[in-house]
């Protein structure tokens, strides 16, 4: 219960007051859209919601969705695990410059995340063409669409490793060369070990928003149903051709992902949290 | 790679401090080549792009009336819901820290969902509330208010977005508060509400500063949540980076980038004012963020 | 401002802190609470503060019962072991803060505070830097503002909990000559909580010695240094040695035999021999306590000897000039100057 009166808390009513105030606001502000998403996937019931699930088109972005975050993820992964290395067991100059470029991508609308690739990759630029005439398509297929993922997701992993290596130090890795060991095996053996749950927690953030993505992968993917619809993609072109329901079939999963992301980030935290990132910053 | 450390030149300038943990070449050498490759040449297109308009071309672009209309709209509708933010979410911070009740640590948990649902799955579920038809769109309908397909459904689909930034910047600063400075202030006859408004609150300033920050960045940038509550009426309900995508489908790519230069330039002007924050914080209390 | 604690009892969470506590406080007096940790001495002063409730029992200032009222009526100062100082306003901004909170009735003009908060950072010796952030002072600096901070709201009772417990001991020496010296000039009441006997006998007019919960004894550093009243208070005040003995006509006895000392009144067959260390002569008799040496070290300028007494070899310490003959021997016989006798526990 609510801590009794006394010199450094408010009168219980107060706190009542503030209790009620703050749970009705995340109520209405997080918990309404998210029980609203789960009610509209079933407002017509299981079978219509089944069959959205089932249709062609929505197990292609399905596929699709899965595919780009198989690809993304992992290449985030090894370059979280590289500059963290890095940057946490090296002092060189200009560190800390390169920590604040690698939150870049969080700074940048994910429109303007596509964008670039557009304009890197489009029409009017060098390298389009270039690619074109060898057959390699970008745009508007899966290379551009996984460029574009990996853009938004890109600091994710890095983020959580960096300052959690950094207050691990170098001590473990100094000991375990001076036993012996060369740079892999002091890598594999000591030091991700020590990382793993740091990692795991990265990886669940970037899998999570690489799979939700919208805005980037709106801009490259050209939106050609069955083939470049993500599935974030596909519940903005159900949703415009007034299928509520099937969008709203199709969004329940991502929902359901999000849940899952949500229990299990908070059982990391709680169960690990000294081998977790010092800081709490997203 | 070598695996002995430097030989010791006092005096001389050296880029990175001798160690014996092999992996730096590789390691810094991939981070900035998959750096480069995947961030920075994409930007560097952006910026020769806009290079390539010419400044007059650049201008034009960039105070055309509906990019300004446009991002007239990003930065009201972001600066109101921060600031709504800021305000609920310094009193949500204040409950989870300081309160104990049924269920706390699952209120907790759920201030993170809006990091964790896909902007998409956030937009529909908002206007379906907000609409007219909608849960709180019919309670508010009567009222003559309108929520969903205004700038007022902009508003609401950025609180939501920007919620977790507030109160996960606050939280780990209120959690810090010692017990025995509010007993020093009630000792010197500070009521409760004295104590609060002239001593914790103060403290937490910088936090404050820094979640509205994130919380105005991000939601400027927003793009999923936001264009099916929005309306997308030019000058009225149209975000910046709508407009962006308009110009795009219509290849109009120079337009597209004059907005988003504007756009990363104030995003960059954002990050210098919160790192400036931090940096003056922890001078000035000994503490940051 | 005298206080009266009355019959307290403070218990938290069925735990006992405080079992039936009475002590009167004299005005203007100094008054160290002294103790080991778990004593209860921090808990007495939380509730003199007001920053704690008494489960039973009544605390009067003056004439008045402040049991029931809060913090902020009681008008008291409080001193934090970790200073407490408000991070976010400058040292001025710190003192004035008691001056600034107060109702408009009873809160003097603006240049009226600002004068009296420089005049009290001018007493802790701190001026000049009133516009100085706490995270830019010492330790010691900042405990001196979280005293001046205290002395502006002109309080009825200074309470000071462990006030130099965070500081290095050269500068906690320092701040205590320094202490004395305020109070001599304010002569505020003053209530400290200490666990360092050294500090509480260098700078009380009094002490209240505790342990676990009750007090066991009140007096004068002298009082309580020369007539401890419990063997808690012989033993934590001061250095003590220790050895069962019995009394057999109006003498103390041990290992079969008289050693020259009067049990001074003691009723009982069995007791404990308290004395200091220092407080021994050697001597060449047959009514003594001797002992094989077991172990000698040099302690500053003296040596520590180490005995094992009698048959059954209990071990106590006597002190020797650094130099004496005496030292180099491996059996020693002595006998307390003064001593006191207290029943076996």
């Amino acid at each position: 219960m609510a801590a009794r009166s006394s010199p450094t808390s408010e009168s219980p009513m107060v706190q009542w007051l503030f209790i009620a105030i703050a749970l009705g606001f995340m109520a209405i502000i997080l918990v309404l859209p998210l029980y609203s998403v789960f009610h509209e996937a079933l407002a017509r019931g299981w079978p219509a919601f089944l069959a959205a699930l089932a249709d062609k088109d929505a197990q292609a972005a399905i596929r699709l969705t899965m595919l780009v975050a198989a690809i993304a993820v992992p290449f985030n992964l090894v370059f979280g695990l590289a500059a963290s290395w890095a940057i946490a067991k090296f002092e060189f100059k200009g560190k800390a410059f390169l920590i604040t470029l690698i939150d870049l991508p969080f700074s940048v609308s994910p429109v303007i995340a596509g964008l670039v690739y557009v304009l890197l990759f489009g029409a009017g630029s060098f390298l389009g063409p270039a690619l074109k005439s060898m057959g390699i398509e970008i745009l508007f297929a899966l290379p551009g669409i996984v460029l574009a993922t990996i853009f938004v997701t890109f600091p994710f992993v890095a983020r959580e490793l960096i300052p959690l290596m950094q207050d691990q130090g170098t001590g473990d890795e100094e000991a375990a060369l001076s036993l012996g060991a060369d740079g892999w095996q002091t890598f594999w053996r000591v030091t991700l070990p020590n990382i793993r749950w740091g990692l795991l927690y990265g990886v669940l953030l970037c899998n999570a928003r690489a799979m939700g993505e919208f805005g980037a992968v709106a801009v490259v993917s050209g939106k050609i149903r069955g083939q470049t619809t993500t599935m974030p993609l596909q519940v903005e072109m159900l949703y415009n051709e007034y299928n509520a329901t099937a969008a709203f079939a199709l969004a329940s999963l991502l929902a359901l992902l999000a849940l899952v992301t949500l229990v299990l980030k908070t059982a990391l935290e709680w169960r690990f949290s000294a081998d977790l990132a010092a800081s709490t910053r997203h | 790679m070598s695996r002995h450390p430097a030989v010791n030149r006092p005096g001389a300038w050296r880029f990175r401090q001798p160690s014996v943990i092999p992996g730096f070449g590789l390691t810094l050498g991939f981070t900035v080549l998959y750096f480069s490759l995947i961030i920075l040449l994409p930007l560097l297109a952006l910026a020769i792009r806009s290079a390539g308009l010419g400044p007059a071309g650049f201008w034009a672009a960039a105070t055309d009336p509906r990019v300004f209309g446009a991002l007239r709209v990003s930065f009201v509708t972001a600066l109101i819901a921060a600031g709504v933010n800021v305000v609920f979410g310094m009193l949500i911070a204040w409950v989870l820290v300081r309160y104990r009740f049924p269920g706390r640590r699952l209120f907790d948990a759920i201030i993170d969902l809006p990091f964790a649902l896909p902007t998409a799955v956030a937009g529909i579920a908002l206007t379906a509330i907000y609409a007219p038809n909608g849960a709180i769109g019919a309670l508010v309908a009567p009222l003559g208010w309108r929520i969903a397909y205004t700038p007022a459904g902009i508003v609401v689909a950025m609180i939501f977005i920007g919620l977790p930034f507030v109160v996960r910047t606050i939280q780990p600063i209120l959690e810090e508060v010692s017990h025995e400075v509010e007993e020093a202030s009630a000792t010197l006859g500070a009521n409760r509400f004295q104590t609060i408004s002239r001593v914790l609150l103060p403290s937490l300033t910088p936090a404050v500063l820094t979640g509205f920050a994130l919380a105005f960045a991000r939601g400027v940038g927003e793009f999923g949540s936001i264009i099916f509550i929005a309306g997308n009426i030019p000058f009225v309900s149209e975000i910046a980076p709508l407009l962006i995508f308009i110009r795009l489908q219509e290849f109009n790519y120079g337009g597209a980038t004059a907005i988003a230069m504007v756009m990363l330039l104030i995003s960059f002007a954002m990050l210098l004012f919160i790192n400036l924050v931090q940096a003056w914080s922890r001078r000035r209390y000994g503490y940051g963020s | 401002m005298e206080v009266r604690v009355s019959n307290v009892r403070k218990e938290f969470d069925r735990f006992p802190a405080l079992h039936d506590v009475s002590l009167d406080i004299r005005s203007g007096e100094l008054i160290a609470l002294l103790g080991p940790s778990g004593s209860g001495k921090t808990t007495l002063l939380r509730l003199i503060a007001g920053l704690e409730m008494p489960t039973a029992g009544r605390i009067f200032f003056g004439d008045t019962d402040a049991s029931e009222k809060t913090v902020q009526e009681r008008n008291i100062g409080f001193v934090f072991q970790h200073y407490a100082l408000f991070r976010h306003m400058t040292i001025l901004e710190n003192v004035s803060f008691g001056l600034k909170v107060r109702p408009r009735s009873t809160r003097p003009p603006v240049a009226e505070i600002r004068r009296r908060a420089l005049e009290l950072l001018d007493l802790v010796q701190l001026s000049g830097l009133e516009k100085r952030y706490p995270n830019q002072l010492s330790g010691g600096q900042r405990q001196r503002v979280a005293l001046a901070r205290a002395l502006a709201i002109e309080p009825a009772v200074l309470l000071l909990d462990e006030p130099f417990g965070a500081l290095d001991a050269q500068v906690r020496r320092e701040l205590r000559k320094w202490l004395r010296e305020i109070h001599d000039r304010t002569g505020h009441t003053t209530v400290f909580v200490t666990h360092d006997q050294e500090e509480a006998l260098e700078l009380s007019d009094r002490l209240c010695v505790m342990s676990q919960g009750r007090i066991e004894q009140v007096g004068s550093p002298d009082e309580v240094y020369d007539h401890p009243g419990s063997p808690f208070v012989f033993g934590f005040i001061g250095e003590s040695s220790t050895l069962p003995v019995s009394v057999e006509n109006g003498e103390i006895w041990s290992a079969g035999r008289a050693l020259g000392l009067s049990a001074q009144g003691f009723e009982g067959d069995e007791a404990r021999l308290y004395f200091r260390p220092h407080d021994v002569d050697l001597v060449d008799a047959e009514a003594s306590l001797a002992g094989v040496v077991t172990a000698s070290r040099r302690v500053g300028g003296t040596r520590r000897v180490e005995l094992a007494i009698g048959g059954e070899g209990h071990r106590v310490e006597i002190d020797l000039p650094f130099d004496h003959p005496a030292g180099e021997k491996t059996r020693l016989a002595f006998r307390p100057r003064r001593w006191k006798l207290f029943p076996a526990a």
